[in-house]
């Protein structure tokens, strides 16, 4: 078990800046996602933190171990620390039982002691009796457990797990999601988990840190990052929010907020900092949207486009007030709006971007 | 505590890192440039007396010439042969391909002074093949091909493989799409050809070309079995000629003679860069092997054409050799009476060279196949995973022992070797070790070549994955990486085994009584007029190459595509 510590990292291909000044704190037990698209920078930040790439500028920390700075660089092999990879990577021309048995080899570890581990350790991945099988006659399920099994055999402090799922179909990820949570509950390992995958990230980590661009862009919980986006490109990335321009009238000291949404007064969540601003931005999840009667305050939009999504409706439309705005929102089954009706919309909830209005 | 352990492990990656760089500069920077300080400053003293003294005798420019007549003919008939054949193969829907693509390579892998032997038992006035079916020339004519128009057939014969080589793995990369497109415009198929195909495959000609080209100048066994009885001498023979009449006295001359052939073959190689450049040849995507066009009618004349083509090849010249090997003495006709085994027994048994030149060529090759492999693999590692620009050079180096003809290698060995080596005080020369050491030279990128192909095919996290676990690099190449790459270094040392084996032009400048080569006692039974046991000892190494190159088949499933020339 360890902390990680990554400190002021950058990492610069040619001119293309891969990771720009990323910090990180990943407490001891704790189960971090590293959530981005691809391209954003998480892969780049996993190879630092396993050793396969040396850095430019700032330090990685695993416990109390610097093990990479500008100047010096600790090799993968001597990190102490588990990989399960997104093509699993399990070797080909030896036996279930040899892969998971390596590492202990590596470390010079003898049977009987040896085999008792790989025997423990397959079966915390309910894989008895598959020891002596090749891994090409696995399911790409049961390759991913044996990955699994592979890297925490060494009961290593700190674990690496690169879209794990990324090669599983739908029903299989489920399982596997869940044959994860109830591994980082039993062994307590620090685990960072790369997905582009937010679903995957929302249902597993306790804290979930979004890059784009080679930046780190929030470190929240999965239900803060939901609900108070730190600005508006998580925003966007999260939850397909929406981000519109509000004025934000007075502030409470509860943390809610009054302000104009298109002409219409909205009560809206907001940080204790935020002062009064005429031009700042807002959250909206599709959940805040509701249709209202064409005689209620609230703000006149027009259907765009309705898609049938298997029970709901996903209905976009274009705000009268700024016809360059497309909102959306949901309609349960049947949907009385066809394309180009007029509607009415009430808002919920929101939640002011923090310094969105320029300050 | 993992300070020291990461100190450790860099420590052991740069220690092999540069082992291996000190191995490869001695195998190829070496020789090299030992041999440009020789033709520059002979014995230590800057002098261009013997360069000049070499450069106005006419010997040497006629020898020149005859290297480039020869070269340029085997080349032209190369392409012609190998270039039809590929375009047949590859582009229509012929039946039993991979029988016939084995035939049609087969005379590469074969040694070309037995190739040339072969021939020579087809046509002359000795032959038992015309013997037996009345048509040998009267005793005493000329055999026809002791003669230019001779090494130039012998040569496009033994080359044409190369050419079809070349551009059967063009032909590969040729996207269907580009081809289909061509016919959903209406084109035929020779519209395609002509319009598509051809230009599209432009570079590897060209790379053909210049290989073929390279190959034809640098070869000594056919020059020497068929050009130095009429005193038609190319630059390898001259070579050749000059040092076994002398000896080292004339180091300085014939190192002068290989720099001119070794630049011959440098102009060749960059000749190919200048034309490619010149136009863009890139192609965009790839994807499946194009559909082969369907033949028709006219399928089974097609099959027929081209395997009569391999008869007239492969089957009819090694009959000939077969059936020589068989006679009690040249000249003797051939029927069941007088046929006998009793070349075959003597020298397996009777006689002490090609006894010893046995047991030399195995050992020789053996080695220089493992030895080469146990090197190669980590340097491709290096060269693949850990790529810099040092190694980029180091990669262009290990080309130029195996792209130069082999003359110029030889040479640049004994000049090397020639005085005892220091610190040791032990001398090489006139050893089996100078031969030895020529083979890794000239034959590292033959097994580097295949072993790079694999670790292409590795998923690199493997390796990666190892690294986690806490393997250091000399674990991690013993446990994954050997393991993962054993078919291609196999495919690799078996490539190194059969072109050693069969090897002639190197180890005939470099041997000394007792280090004989079996292409050495072939070669010498040949100029003694012994071609009867130089059949026998031909046929015999024509069988071991041919059951070696059959036992790839075992482990064809394994193997990248294109390593082994003879496996489609």
């Amino acid at each position: 078990m360890a902390r990680l510590t990554i400190d002021g990292v950058e990492k610069s291909f040619g001119v293309f800046r891969a990771l720009d000044d990323v910090s990180l704190a990943v407490a001891d037990g704790e189960f971090m996602a590293i959530l981005g698209a691809s391209g954003c920078g998480k892969t780049t930040l996993l190879r630092q933190i396993a050793g396969f790439d040396k850095l430019d500028q700032g330090r990685i920390l695993i416990g109390d171990t610097v093990v990479s700075t500008a100047h010096y660089h600790l090799p993968p092999e001597s990190r102490r620390i588990g990989i399960v990879f997104q093509s699993y990577a399990l070797w080909p021309h030896m036996t279930v039982a040899e892969n998971v048995a390596y590492g202990l080899t590596v470390a010079g570890v003898k049977n009987p002691e040896r085999a008792r581990r790989v025997t423990a350790a397959l079966s915390l991945v309910e894989l008895d009796g598959f020891a002596q099988r090749r891994p090409a006659l696995l399911s790409g399920g049961q390759r991913q457990r044996v990955a699994l099994a592979r890297c925490l055999v060494t009961e290593p402090s700190l674990v690496l797990l690169d879209e794990p799922l990324a090669n599983l179909d739908v029903h299989l990820r489920a399982s596997m999601e869940n044959e994860f949570s109830r591994f980082h509950a039993r062994t307590g390992t620090t685990m960072i988990y790369i997905t582009h995958d937010q679903a995957e990230a929302m249902a597993l980590a306790d804290r979930i840190a979004v890059m784009d661009k080679g930046r780190l862009l929030q470190v929240a919980t999965p239900s803060q990052l939901y609900r108070e986006p730190a600005d508006e490109t998580v925003a966007r990335f999260i939850g397909e929010g929406m981000v519109l321009p509000v004025k934000v009238r007075s502030v409470e000291s509860d943390g809610s907020c009054r302000a104009d949404l298109y002409g219409h007064a909205v009560r809206m969540r907001c940080a204790t900092t935020q002062r009064p601003a005429a031009a700042a931005r807002a959250c909206l999840r599709a959940r805040d949207l509701s249709i209202v009667s064409a005689t209620a305050p609230g703000i006149s939009a027009l259907v765009e486009r309705t898609i049938y999504h298997g029970g709901h409706f996903r209905l976009e439309a274009r705000v009268e007030a700024a016809p360059d705005t497309l909102i959306h929102f949901s309609v349960p089954e049947p949907c009385e709006f066809a394309p180009g009706a007029a509607i009415k919309l009430d808002v919920a909830d929101g939640w002011v971007i923090p310094h969105s209005d320029g300050n | 505590m993992s300070d020291t352990v990461g100190l450790r492990g860099r420590f052991e990656d740069y220690a092999l890192l540069w082992g291996l760089l000190f191995v490869v500069s001695l195998l190829s920077v070496a020789p090299l440039a030992r041999l440009l300080l020789e033709g520059l400053a002979p014995n230590g003293e800057f002098s261009l007396q013997a360069a000049s003294r070499i450069l106005s005798d006419s010997t040497t420019w006629i020898a020149t010439r005859h290297s480039l007549v020869t070269a340029f003919g085997g080349t032209l008939l190369a392409v012609v042969i190998g270039g039809v054949v590929v375009l047949v193969v590859s582009l229509t829907d012929i039946r039993a391909r991979n029988a016939f693509v084995f035939c049609f390579v087969l005379p590469m892998m074969i040694a070309p002074q037995v190739v040339a032997l072969a021939w020579l038992q087809l046509f002359g006035p000795s032959s038992p093949l015309l013997k037996m079916i009345g048509l040998a020339p009267a005793l005493g004519n000329r055999n026809p091909l002791y003669s230019p128009e001779g090494i130039i057939v012998v040569l496009g014969v033994q080359y044409a493989p190369l050419v079809f080589l070349t551009l059967r793995a063009g032909l590969r990369t040729l996207p269907r799409e580009l081809i289909e497109a061509g016919l959903a415009g209406g084109a035929g198929p020779f519209t395609v050809l002509r319009t598509i195909v051809l230009p599209l495959m432009t570079p590897p000609l060209v790379a053909g070309v210049a290989l073929s080209f390279v190959s034809c100048l640098g070869n000594f066994g056919i020059p020497a079995l068929l050009g130095i009885p009429g005193n038609y001498l190319v630059l390898p023979t001259l070579i050749y000629q000059r040092l076994s009449g002398l000896g080292p006295g004339v180091l300085s001359e014939v190192s002068v003679l290989s720099m001119l052939i070794g630049f011959i073959a440098v102009l060749g190689i960059s000749l190919q860069d200048v034309m490619l450049r010149r136009r863009d040849f890139r192609i965009s995507t790839t994807s499946s092997v194009a559909r082969p066009f369907e033949l028709g009618h006219w399928r089974l004349p097609g099959e027929l054409a081209l395997w009569t083509l391999s008869i007239f090849m492969l089957a009819l010249p090694l009959i000939a050799l077969v059936l020589t090997s068989l006679v009690p003495a040249v000249g003797v006709p051939l029927t069941w009476s007088t046929a006998t085994l009793a070349n075959y027994a003597f020298v397996l048994f009777d006689h002490d060279a090609a006894r010893r030149a046995l047991v030399n060529s195995f050992g020789l090759s053996a080695t220089a196949a493992i030895a080469i492999v146990l090197v190669a693999v980590p340097l491709a590692y290096f060269l693949v995973w850990r790529r810099t620009r040092l190694l980029r050079f180091v990669q262009l180096a290990l080309e130029m022992p195996y792209a130069l003809p082999g003359v110029v290698l030889a040479i640049a060995a004994i000049l090397l070797f020639l005085k005892p080596l220091p610190l040791v005080g032990v001398s090489l020369y006139n050893t089996v070790w100078i031969i030895l050491f020529c083979y890794l030279a000239r034959f590292m990128v033959l097994g580097l070549r295949p072993v790079l192909s694999g670790y292409y095919q590795i998923d690199r996290t493997l390796e990666e994955a190892s690294q986690i676990a806490g393997a250091r690099l000399p674990r991690r190449l013993r446990t994954i990486v050997f393991p993962l790459l054993a078919p291609a270094a196999t495919a690799g040392a078996l490539l190194i085994f059969l072109t050693a084996f069969n090897e002639l032009t190197v180890s005939a400048l470099l041997w000394s009584s007792g280090s004989e080569t079996l292409g050495v006692v072939f070669f010498s039974f040949q100029q003694g007029g012994d071609s009867t046991y130089a059949a026998a000892l031909g046929a015999l190494t024509v069988v071991v190459t041919t059951a070696l190159m059959l036992s790839t088949v075992l482990m064809a499933n394994k193997l990248p595509p294109g390593v082994l020339p003879w496996r489609d």
